[in-house]
């Protein structure tokens, strides 16, 4: 068993956290759709903007060199990160999104032809849908996909006749409704001896556990960096080197490219041939400072923490509020993330959302960008409270008297 | 929670609990038309009926169903609606929209919402015309909410869109 969080420590290298919200302390429940910034990024990127910036890969003198190491270090780390061995398969895109539809765009176009299928979990984040609609739309791909158990879970009785003939797997590895961790190590063995490749959205685990890119057995896995403390307006695509280098570009212009001609143009070599225009240069040096700080707080104890958090939020709540609570997901802690999604006393979860607020409590209602879930959960949409390394049992108890609050404020 | 009391004012709790106007209506002779809130999944569904969609702004509401689902305030915003333009003319109505979506508009434009059209003066208030807004100025307070904006004009865009769709 590791060592239990100092959250107070914790919660004093994050700024934000000492804002006060309707006269509250700031209870923010909302870092799985963006979590907040310790200072050690802030500074980071400030050191890098006062003492390093300039284009990367361009010129030659002392700054553009400065700033070409600290991306290419940044790019280093990251890969460290996830347990990758080669720094060039990290390409560096805007949000986990864009890697996503990177993938779906180059590798898929590339790849795919009418009647090839894709299989998908039924509750991807629309960003793992999107793009392949998208080509189901353009080349006619098939979109296959897997169900729901009632338990939250996925059902994965029907896997193998899904995988069967499928060109790819495509899956979260934790969703982002009902904190479901699918068994993605086994279902990329299993994807892998259909012949399918695997691409992992990754954008809910990579910031909360250890991530091993080769023990998941992942081909590509997409993750965001304002989900792990990092910046905005910064993700990750991880791939396997042979499939980059056989992959066309994907967005083209400066940094991309080795040569230009009046009649075509060679592509640079992988990573820099998906990473078209400058980079978010800051924001890649403020990604590396947000996995440094999450390594020295230590991955497998932050998972401990939210495991212990998500546990007490689902002994606690339910044994306060009775029938008036509606969970979402599995309603054991296994295979589990940190959130959960409910409603609430008929309280409709934008309105709920609005008078939790009044008290500080930050949590999200809403579809979640996963529509398609929502409809076989048959509601429009939830609310949903997620934490992180900075939220302890006493926020858990702050969104439960807020809770008590909405209630009696509707009083329904 | 005083905030929160203009923005929950008795009478849209009591329309969201007691929606008038729920249902739907055959279509044909009905027109159905469903707005969406992408941002939060908010659904209102307009059922209109028309005396004579030649008639145009001229036409009368013979009758108008809403359904749907989504937060207190995008459904009684059009529970409000239902009960204030039922049984008036196109024309009429549209007037009542606008004097509506002026009261909300100050922030729904910074939001990037339409508030293209306008026959407001100078402060930008459109009048109300025949119809008085009534019960539908309890919904002023969510101008102090600006993301609840969109909640409490999608109703209103739906019917716009009823509109259009029974005269295409």
């Amino acid at each position: 068993m590791s060592e239990a969080l100092d959250v107070d420590a914790i919660r004093a290298d994050f700024p934000i956290l000492a804002e006060t919200v309707h006269d509250h302390r700031l209870v923010f429940l909302d870092s799985a759709a963006s979590s907040q910034r310790p200072r050690a990024v802030l500074d980071a990127e400030e050191h890098y903007v006062t003492t390093s910036h300039a284009n990367v890969h361009r010129a030659a003198y002392t700054l553009a060199e400065r700033a070409t190491l600290a991306m290419e270090s940044a790019r280093r780390r990251i890969a460290r990160f996830v347990g990758a061995t080669d720094p060039d398969e990290i390409v560096f895109t805007k949000n986990a999104t864009e890697s996503l539809n990177l993938v779906a765009r180059s590798w898929g176009t590339a790849n795919l032809g009418p009647g090839d299928a894709v299989v998908l979990s039924i509750a991807e984040h629309h960003a793992n849908i999107v793009p392949w609609l998208q080509l189901a739309e353009s080349i006619g791909i098939e979109l296959r996909w897997i169900p729901l158990g009632d338990d939250g879970r996925l059902d994965l009785s029907g896997i193998d006749e899904l995988l069967d003939g499928a060109a790819l797997l495509s899956i979260t590895a934790m969703s982002n409704v009902l904190g479901t961790i699918p068994p993605v190590a086994e279902l990329a063995e299993r994807a892998h001896a259909a012949g399918a490749l695997v691409c992992v959205d990754a954008c809910q685990s990579v910031p909360h556990s250890v991530t091993d890119v080769t023990a998941i057995g992942a081909d590509f896995l997409a993750f965001s960096g304002h989900k792990m403390c990092g910046p905005t307006g910064v993700g990750v695509l991880w791939a396997r080197r042979d499939l980059l280098e056989a992959m066309p570009p994907f967005l083209g212009g400066g940094g991309m490219i080795l040569d230009v001609r009046t009649d075509g143009f060679t592509p640079a070599a992988v990573p820099h041939q998906f990473e078209a225009g400058t980079p978010p240069i800051s924001e890649i040096v403020g990604l590396a400072a947000a996995v440094d700080y999450l390594e020295s707080v230590g991955l497998e104890r932050i998972h401990a923490h939210e495991a212990e958090l998500t546990a007490y939020a689902l002994r606690t709540l339910p044994d306060r509020f009775g029938d008036d609570l509606r969970l979402f997901g599995p309603t054991d802690t296994e295979h589990r993330g940190g959130l959960i999604s409910f409603a609430f006393a008929d309280i409709h979860p934008h309105d709920l959302s609005q008078v939790l607020d009044q008290h500080g409590v930050c949590v999200r209602p809403g579809h979640h960008c996963a529509k398609p879930l929502m409809r076989v959960l048959g509601v429009g949409a939830t609310a949903r409270a997620s934490w992180y390394l900075y939220n302890d049992t006493d926020d858990i108890d702050a969104l439960a008297d807020a809770l008590d609050d909405a209630r009696r404020f509707f009083a329904i | 929670m005083s905030g929160l009391e203009d923005l929950y004012r008795e009478i849209i709790l009591d329309h969201y609990r007691s929606p008038r106007n729920r249902g739907e209506l055959p279509v044909p002779p009905a027109i159905r038309t469903e707005g969406l809130n992408p941002l939060c999944g908010d659904e209102i569904v307009v059922y209109l009926e028309l005396d004579d969609p030649s008639k145009g702004d001229d036409a009368t509401i013979t009758d108008l169903r809403i359904g749907g689902q989504g937060c207190s305030i995008s459904q009684s915003s059009a529970s409000m609606m239902s009960a204030a333009v039922k049984g008036h003319t196109v024309g009429a109505a549209r007037h009542l929209t606008k004097a509506f979506k002026s009261m909300m508009s100050i922030h729904e434009g910074e939001l990037g919402g339409d508030g293209s059209e306008s026959e407001a003066d100078d402060d930008g208030v459109v009048a109300p015309g025949e119809l008085p807004l009534g019960d539908l100025d309890a919904l002023k307070g969510v101008v102090k909410f600006p993301v609840r904006i969109k909640c409490a004009t999608l109703g209103w865009n739906t019917l716009l869109q009823g509109f259009d769709d029974a005269g295409g």
